[in-house]
């Protein structure tokens, strides 16, 4: 088994990958990962992209009048089911 | 049990949805519990609990506490900033009509940011953005989308990354799967809620996110030289 898997080429690795990371577990002794450099650059890759997207964007401050259009819109809500 | 480091923690707790997230629908209006009410002797209540009576001064009070990160998660999930702030005000419409019928099963902001998450989503879909078929309405054309690392080892980000080419990059991500990647990597949902969510295969949510990480990698690879160019 851990044969066939070493012997994976990078194409076939690369296709089974969405579904071994989306596994959630350590695939960083996977064979095929032994002896490729190359999906093992790849695999540190999308590892660093994901790490550094749980620091990314700042939390944003919206606009001072986004407040009053609110507060309008709520107005016109409420007036309008008085009327009905 | 090792796990990788693909693992999602969220940014902070407050944006933290639970696992396995479907205890209230924010997008469904629930049966209405009864709002606690101000006895002359009870002590004061808080924002939350005099929104839900009515109080306006009160929910004006939840707006300020929680706008940035309301707008913050509806910039992410567009990339533009005018309808992100069309969505923080549909969003905060849409807590004034339903907030009501929170029940408190889950914390207030979790509630609060999963009824965001559907006004979002609702929004793309008037867009014309089907989230049927991920795989079909997304895919990019052959020239646009993430190529396979066949080639060359050369140019790997070598554990790090500018964080505005970052953020540039998710900003130019197809829709669909900055969507994906938003929703999985930054905002910390599971591949299974986010399936839920976009009604589509757990497989199609994982599929996409690789997509998402792989077109995100090319054009980091790719910023050094466009930086250079400059």
């Amino acid at each position: 088994m851990t044969e066939h898997l070493k012997n994976l080429t990078c194409a076939d690795f690369q296709s089974q990958l969405p579904e071994l990371i989306g596994s959630g577990e350590d695939i960083a002794d996977h064979p095929h990962l032994q002896n490729c450099e190359l999906c093992r650059a790849l695999l540190a890759d999308l590892e660093t992209i994901a790490e550094a997207a749980r620091q990314l964007f700042p939390v944003m401050e919206p606009p001072d009048e986004l407040w009053e259009h609110i507060e309008s819109a709520i107005k016109e809500e409420n007036a309008g089911s008085e009327r009905v | 049990m090792p796990h990788s480091r693909f693992g999602t923690q969220p940014p902070d707790a407050e944006s933290a949805p639970s696992a396995g997230l479907e205890p209230e629908r924010a997008d469904a209006p629930a049966a209405t519990e009864s709002v606690p009410a101000a006895s002359p002797n009870s002590p004061p209540l808080d924002a939350l609990s005099r929104a839900q009576g009515g109080d306006h001064q009160a929910f004006a009070e939840l707006y300020a506490q929680h706008k940035r990160r309301i707008y913050s998660l509806c910039l992410r999930m567009v990339g533009n900033i005018a309808e992100a702030e069309d969505l923080t005000q549909e969003a905060f419409l849409q807590l004034h009509r339903k907030i009501g019928t929170f029940r408190g099963d889950s914390a207030f902001s979790t509630w609060l940011h999963r009824l965001v998450i559907n006004v979002v989503l609702m929004h793309l879909r008037k867009k014309g953005l089907s989230l049927i078929s991920l795989d079909e309405a997304m895919e990019p054309t052959q020239d646009e989308g993430p190529g396979r690392s066949f080639g060359s080892a050369d140019l790997t980000l070598a554990g790090t990354i500018d964080r505005l080419a970052l953020e540039r990059a998710v900003g130019d991500l197809p829709a669909g799967y900055r969507l994906i990647f938003v929703l999985h990597d930054i905002e910390g949902y599971e591949h299974n809620e986010i399936a839920s969510m976009l009604d589509c295969s757990i497989g199609n949510s994982k599929s996409q996110l690789h997509k998402a990480r792989l077109k995100l990698r090319d054009t980091l690879r790719a910023f050094p030289r466009q930086e250079a160019r400059r």
